[in-house]
């Protein structure tokens, strides 16, 4: 039987992989990836959530994934602008490591 | 949905997503999610959320990992090179990682909800376009107007970011 906390645990999992990801990796473009992957670890917890609270009409919550759309929507357009800015970064300083670019480091 | 069924997605799900972030070739990472990214979706549909299912094969597999590899393309990044490892920061990382995720898993062991299985639905026939649908223009009509101008100045900045002489 498949119970709500198994989705909850691979979500978690999924979220974890995407943070150690973020966290590890160096290119800039793999890191965006990593940040794809903590949105859909989020998605899957509120999708599992959604069909968990069945309401007065035995439907599922479908303010959560009214939710879910909106987060895919802002995440494809966030992809659009961080890959536009990689390119302008390619252009002027020839690399996508995040270990080259430190100036605003301190 | 069957846990034989449940068990293949999520451990697909879960592989290729560590496969994302052991990889050193980014198009194999873009691959591998894109793998991820359908074994999601197919756990969505087991939560009966087609749409939502149907929606990230569309947009995600679709659209952003075009995308990804296009800009992997363009840019013409090879696999990393092998550098010396910051193992202060490896280690951090991982062990970051790992204290949110045994964080997490107590927090689901210790929800009681979390060990009940799902209830069933009313028919198996939900409409879930429609209610999804119904929502979205009735009660989330101004978020939903908002998005709608959040993606046009999306687009906007794309074009005057990637121009080649910024004025």
């Amino acid at each position: 039987m498949i119970t709500l906390g198994d989705y909850l645990i691979v979500s978690a999992i999924l979220f974890t992989i995407g943070l150690a990801g973020v966290m590890l990796r160096r290119n800039l473009i793999v890191i965006l990836m990593s940040l794809e992957l903590m949105l859909n670890g989020a998605n899957l917890s509120l999708v599992a959530f959604s069909r968990f609270r069945i309401g007065a009409n035995g439907l599922p919550d479908y303010n959560a994934q009214v939710f879910v759309f909106f987060v895919i929507t802002v995440a494809a357009a966030e992809v659009a602008v961080g890959l536009a800015l990689f390119v302008a970064l390619y252009r002027a300083r020839q690399t996508t490591d995040v270990d080259d670019i430190t100036t605003l480091k301190f | 949905m069957s846990p034989f069924l449940f068990w293949i997605f999520a451990v697909l799900t879960v592989i290729f997503a560590a496969a994302v972030i052991l990889n050193r070739n980014p198009v194999a990472s873009a691959l591998s999610l894109v793998v991820s990214f359908l074994g999601l979706s197919a756990l969505f549909m087991s939560l009966d959320a087609f749409f939502i299912g149907i929606i990230q094969v569309l947009v995600y597999a679709g659209a952003v990992m075009v995308l990804f590899l296009f800009i992997i393309m363009l840019l013409n990044i090879r696999a990393e090179e092998r550098r010396r490892i910051n193992w202060l920061a490896a280690v951090g990382g991982i062990g970051v990682s790992t204290i949110l995720l045994v964080q997490i898993c107590v927090v689901i062991g210790r929800f009681r909800g979390a060990r009940q299985a799902f209830p069933p639905l009313a028919s198996s026939r939900t409409d879930d376009v429609w209610n999804i649908g119904r929502l979205l223009f009735n009660n989330y009509n101004l978020p939903f107007q908002i998005i709608g101008v959040l993606v046009l100045v999306a687009t906007v900045g794309v074009v005057l970011l990637s121009q080649r002489e910024p004025r």
